[in-house]
């Protein structure tokens, strides 16, 4: 918030430059239009309320009487507006956007916010407060106007009474009095400045977008969409991969069975179905490196210490692995720190250069803490769309965070942190 | 040899089966997933068990369970996995159960001859490791490790051993006398550190333990 942005804040400062500020005439401008635009729904709303009851039976007066709420809205855009003569932070409309098109629809989604019916609510309370918002700063401004105002009155011949037993007519008195009056004008200006500040107040917490808040339930919701999506994702990968193990794998499996039993019996053409069986292998092997791409099956079967071990096996460069983990993450986390863990030791194999690689993983807390390091030359970067990059996008589905450390001339260090409950 | 089949894919079962027959070996039962198998080896008291690791109802690895199940109450009976995939912690785990085990990739049983040896090595409780795992064993990167000192030959005997074969098998596949084998093994052993041991199957687990610990930085 910036500082003069309200009220509240004008009237902490130098009382001075209070006094000959706008503020003091904002908040009489703000009080004294109140009534204006309270009694005008008021009697749109009597008229409204009337009509409808009359016309129940007619059934247009249902509607008449559902239009009473959205009266309250056209209201309550007023009194945003208005609001700013006081508080200049933004006020935006509370309401959110129907999704169908059409004047029932709208209506419908308009009635079933809670929004609308606050604004309802504000209504019914600014209209009593009418009375407050006229009474005060004319009581206010009178009662501090007249004593102030007594030396003039005199001079014009005028002698000014307070009640039956106070009559001030000599000049003598009158300036005293006069003094006191312009004191209360003064504690008047910040009363009825601070009845406007309060007004203001009631009008946002009813009427505006609390911002900070409904932006964080909308990331929160759009994180937890992400998060869902990512764990569709990742059953469609389970599902292509058992797909593949039960379709396709076995089929080869069961044709190089059968190129054996052929073997078996066929002696002149063996070489033949040697040769058959020899190209069926090898396009098992290689669906199989594809399959282990889409999901493992060994993570799936024993958990993230034995798929990391596996990879370990895979890797031409040494890689120490230290996975203590109490139970199993949830599967998607699991999957996420798994394909992690895998780019970033392809990393460390193709350019890093290094000796020997470390895997760490370790729950902390609520997250799973995995740090990946090895001793090569160092000056890996995240950026460029590298496989770092769609590492970090990976963790980034739950949340998680990769800080990388690669000084040139290493060593380099990987640090995942992807907070979950387990 | 009377056998009991668990495989879930009917393609693969029937295909196992005919190879089975046809070397003259009795299926006894053909089951499709893991409870079976148990009811399976109860009702029939096979001598060898073949069983696929991922079966109904999980699709994970029931098979393994079973495997290991078994071979927990019914000491030494003679259990060859198969699998898609080899993985070394599951072939750690069989390990661990004693000798008659075998663990290979599935369609190693094209190579029929090669099968029905293994099957045999696995009956008469030997061990019998794939050469995949072996191999990724042996792959890794290890500079200044007491492997590097091993001759080529030293090599292939030791992943031969890895394998579970036998001195005279050795000798036969690399086609030297078994005396020359005997010799190797006890350079491997010497250089390696490995306690000395005239049980096959505590040979490759004693192989397998030194390849799979990572060695001091």
């Amino acid at each position: 918030m910036r500082t003069g942005d309200t009220v509240w804040r004008a009237m902490a400062g130098n009382p001075v430059r209070f006094l000959l500020s706008p503020w003091p005439w904002r908040s009489l401008a703000y009080l004294a239009s109140g009534p204006f635009t309270g009694v005008a729904w008021l009697l749109a709303a009597a008229a409204l309320l009337g009509l409808g009851v009359v016309l129940t039976p007619v059934v247009v007066g249902v509607f008449l009487l559902a239009c009473l709420p959205l009266s309250a809205m056209v209201f309550a855009a007023a009194e945003r507006r208005r609001l700013r003569l006081v508080d200049r932070r933004p006020a935006p409309s509370p309401h959110g956007e129907p999704r169908q098109t059409g004047v029932l629809p709208w209506a419908r989604y308009r009635l079933g916010e809670a929004a609308t019916w606050r604004e309802l609510g504000y209504a019914l309370l600014a209209a009593l407060l009418t009375a407050v918002d006229v009474a005060v700063p004319f009581v206010l401004l009178v009662g501090a106007a007249a004593p102030a105002s007594a030396p003039v009155y005199l001079a014009l011949g005028d002698p000014v009474v307070f009640g039956p037993d106070v009559t001030i007519d000599r000049q003598e008195t009158a300036w005293p009095v006069a003094a006191v009056g312009l004191l209360l004008l003064v504690l008047a200006l910040y009363v009825l400045t601070a009845l406007a500040g309060a007004r203001a107040a009631l009008a946002r917490a009813l009427l505006v977008r609390p911002a900070e808040e409904e932006l964080g339930e909308r990331l929160i919701a759009v994180r937890a969409s992400r998060a869902r999506m990512a764990d569709a994702f990742e059953a469609e990968r389970r599902r292509i991969e058992r797909d593949l193990h039960d379709g396709a794998q076995q089929r080869l499996t069961g044709l190089i069975m059968t190129l054996g039993l052929a073997g078996m019996d066929a002696a002149g053409s063996a070489e033949l179905i040697d040769r058959a069986r020899g190209e069926a292998r090898a396009a098992l092997e290689e669906l199989r490196d594809l399959v282990r791409g889409i999901h493992p099956s060994v993570l799936t079967d024993r958990g993230l210490r034995a798929a990391v071990e596996s990879l370990a096996e895979r890797s031409p460069v040494r890689v120490e692995v230290d996975v203590e983990l109490p139970g199993r993450p949830p599967e998607g986390v699991e999957s996420a720190a798994y394909f992690v863990i895998a780019e970033a030791l392809a990393n460390v194999a193709k350019h890093s250069g290094a000796t020997v690689a470390t895997v760490t993983a370790r729950r902390d807390g609520a997250a799973l803490l995995l740090r990946i390091r090895d001793d090569g030359r160092g000056g890996a970067a995240v950026e460029g769309g590298g496989g770092l990059q769609g590492l970090a996008d990976r963790v980034a589905v739950y949340d998680g965070t990769v800080r990388l450390s690669s000084p040139e001339g290493g060593p380099t260090m990987l640090r995942v942190e992807i907070p979950c409950e387990w | 040899m009377r056998v009991v089949i668990a495989e879930d894919s009917v393609l693969l079962r029937e295909g196992l089966s005919q190879i089975l027959d046809r070397s003259g070996h009795e299926v006894v039962a053909a089951v499709a997933d893991a409870p079976g198998l148990a009811d399976a080896v109860a009702a029939h008291a096979p001598d060898v068990v073949v069983t696929d690791v991922r079966m109904p109802p999980g699709f994970r690895d029931e098979g393994l369970r079973a495997a290991l199940a078994l071979r927990e109450e019914r000491p030494g009976l003679p259990v060859l996995v198969l699998s898609q995939y080899v993985e070394q912690s599951y072939a750690a785990d069989l390990l661990q159960t004693g000798g008659g085990v075998g663990y290979l990739l599935k369609d190693r049983v094209g190579e029929v001859a090669e099968f029905l040896d293994a099957l045999g090595r696995v009956a008469s409780g030997g061990t019998v490791i794939d050469p995949e795992v072996v191999r990724r064993l042996l792959a890794r990167r290890r500079d200044g490790t007491p492997l590097d000192r091993l001759t080529a030959r030293e090599r292939e005997v030791l992943a031969l051993m890895a394998e579970g074969r036998s001195n005279g098998a050795i000798a036969r596949s690399l086609v030297v006398s078994e005396a020359a084998v005997i010799k190797h093994v006890g350079s491997i052993f010497t250089k390696l550190d490995l306690h000395r041991t005239p049980d096959d199957h505590r040979r490759v687990l004693a192989v397998l333990t030194h390849l799979r610990t990572p060695p001091p930085p």
